[in-house]
């Protein structure tokens, strides 16, 4: 299902951390509340607003499920990237009379780093936790950055980029031992990990519905209600609603998406694990034995299953992707962004600047069949196997040269 | 972003990919760019008496260098050294239709003409 033809040409998705399809049940539970049930879900004196209100309830309650805390804890968002500002920029003004130093990963998305970096310009600090070559920052390393004047500590869940899964549990329990509040980024992975935010210590969680096969344009935050309570200075206001933490008229189809998205996902993402993780597993043997220089970027085992970043040595990313046309996929290479700055995740690990430019990340998903990944390895090999023949460095390196030694001309 | 169909077209039918003999007297090699920056290109031209009756290239980079890259090799043969010496990467730019973002790829490609050229004669100046 995951397949299209478009000029006669097959399509094959594998950017599901870019955007997943919307669940046709997710569809079909949110069409009514176009047309029928449209209301305010604060019309109080109607039959519109009460079905609309009735909405809403049922998918603050799905999504508190799947992350394991009460309806009343959850605040509906228009996307990750607010959420992840509300709860940094939220916890930020609430509590700077407590202190004005935030912890957080170099591996954080841009959601988190570009809100940090604008309060470091408005006299906030920041330490920036480095990460190991697969992508995992160490607990400890977190102990030792918290300070007196912490306030917040942002972690990603699971990267976006390599799938790599932070030790979460345990840097929770490491900030509710120094009483800091732990913000985690939890955009990706809702679909087949499970998160328990008081088992986890996690005090603030941002989600995303179109990273988990709900629609664009929402998002939900959890924002913990006891031991400790939290409270977050809204970044959106004008009306008071929810809980006075982002005001505005909720996005009630959107929001009934993400709802049913959510029990979607708490139904299934045991088993959609285990099966992504088997269709990766053959993808990345296929993959593997078909060539030589091949890297996987990202932790081996501790990575969402979807997760495939990997680097073909001497090959340029955007022209890999080029040549495997028909594959949906993105790259870290420093072409295929607008500002031609490699990937600062690659970068974090350690990822030497050559092989950054080589590297695709194919992020398989609910939709992804067999079919599909046998198909998309096929053409991966074909296109790698003949820019290859079309490389240099290729060339060099099978001539027995040693490129690291190479003075290359460049400005 | 879309790609050029002239930029499709050169990746999905290269002209002149491949290596001449780098050891031969008639041979210039030229190597630009770095691994670093996402893009290297050898570039190899054939003399005879003064013409380019051959040239190769293989490239490290994205579609627009790969393009930019194998437009040149097409184009200087049949050229003068001096005629390939006087293309300009703004030449490229327009046939290929590159973005601004891409103008880079072609402005190593003009580099990587000069520098086979310098290649080949620096090897005449010492025989």
């Amino acid at each position: 299902m995951a397949t299209m033809d478009v000029d006669g040409k097959r399509l094959v998705y594998l950017d599901n951390f870019a955007a997943t399809r919307t669940d046709p049940l997710v569809v079909e539970a949110m069409l009514p509340y176009f047309t029928e049930h449209f209301g305010n879900a604060h019309s109080r004196s109607h039959a519109y607003g009460w079905s609309a209100e009735n909405a809403v309830d049922t998918a603050r309650e799905q999504v508190a499920k799947l992350v394991g805390c009460k309806a009343g804890e959850i605040i509906f968002t228009s996307g990750g990237t607010e959420g992840c500002n509300l709860a940094i920029h939220g916890v930020a003004k609430m509590y700077e009379e407590r202190g004005k130093h935030i912890v957080t990963s170099a591996v954080e998305h841009r959601a988190v780093l570009d809100p940090i970096r604008s309060l470091e310009r408005q006299g906030y600090e920041a330490s920036y936790l480095p990460v190991d070559n697969t992508g995992l920052v160490s607990p400890e390393t977190l102990r030792e950055a918290i300070r007196e004047d912490t306030i917040l500590v942002s972690m990603i869940f699971a990267s976006n980029e390599i799938g790599t899964i932070q030790d979460v549990a345990a840097m929770g329990a490491i900030c509710k031992d120094k009483g800091v509040i732990f913000h985690v980024d939890a955009c990706v992975g809702l679909d087949t990990e499970t998160i328990d935010v008081d088992a986890m210590g996690i005090d603030i969680l941002s989600m995303s519905a179109h990273k988990m096969y709900g629609p664009g344009g929402v998002g939900a935050v959890y924002v913990r209600r006891r031991r400790p309570r939290v409270r977050l200075t809204p970044l959106v206001i004008g009306g008071g609603q929810e809980r006075g933490m982002r005001h505005g008229t909720l996005n009630v189809p959107g929001i009934v998406g993400m709802g049913k998205a959510a029990e979607i996902a708490f139904e299934t993402r045991e088993s959609e694990k285990a099966r992504i993780l088997n269709l990766r597993t053959k993808f990345e043997g296929v993959l593997k034995e078909g060539l030589e220089e091949v890297y996987v970027n990202g932790h081996p085992t501790q990575r969402l299953p979807g997760a495939l970043n990997i680097s073909f040595n001497y090959i340029e990313g955007e022209s890999l992707m080029m040549g495997m046309a028909g594959i949906c996929v993105s790259s870290g290479s420093a072409c295929t962004s607008a500002t031609l700055e490699p990937s600062h995740v690659m970068r974090a690990l350690g990822v030497g600047e050559d092989l950054v430019h080589t590297s695709i990340r194919f992020s398989l998903g609910r939709f992804t069949t067999e079919d599909d990944i046998d198909y998309a390895a096929e053409e991966c090999l074909r296109a790698a196997r003949k820019l290859r023949d079309m490389s240099p460095l290729w060339e060099m390196f099978k001539e027995g040269i040693d490129l690291s030694e190479i003075e290359w001309k460049h400005d | 972003m879309a790609y050029g169909d002239k930029v499709i077209d050169h990746f999905e039918n290269p002209r002149n990919m491949g290596s001449l003999d780098k050891g031969s007297d008639t041979v210039g090699t030229g190597i630009v760019g770095a691994p670093e920056c996402g893009d290297v290109m050898k570039l190899q031209i054939q003399v005879e008496e003064d013409r380019i009756v051959d040239a190769k290239f293989k490239t490290f980079g994205c579609g627009s260098a790969i393009a930019s890259s194998s437009l040149a090799t097409e184009w200087v043969k049949g050229m003068t050294i001096d005629e390939a010496h006087a293309l300009k990467n703004t030449d490229i730019v327009e046939e290929l239709g590159l973005p601004p973002v891409k103008i880079h790829c072609s402005v190593l490609a003009e580099e990587a003409i000069k520098s086979a050229i310098e290649d080949y004669q620096s090897k005449q100046s010492k025989s």
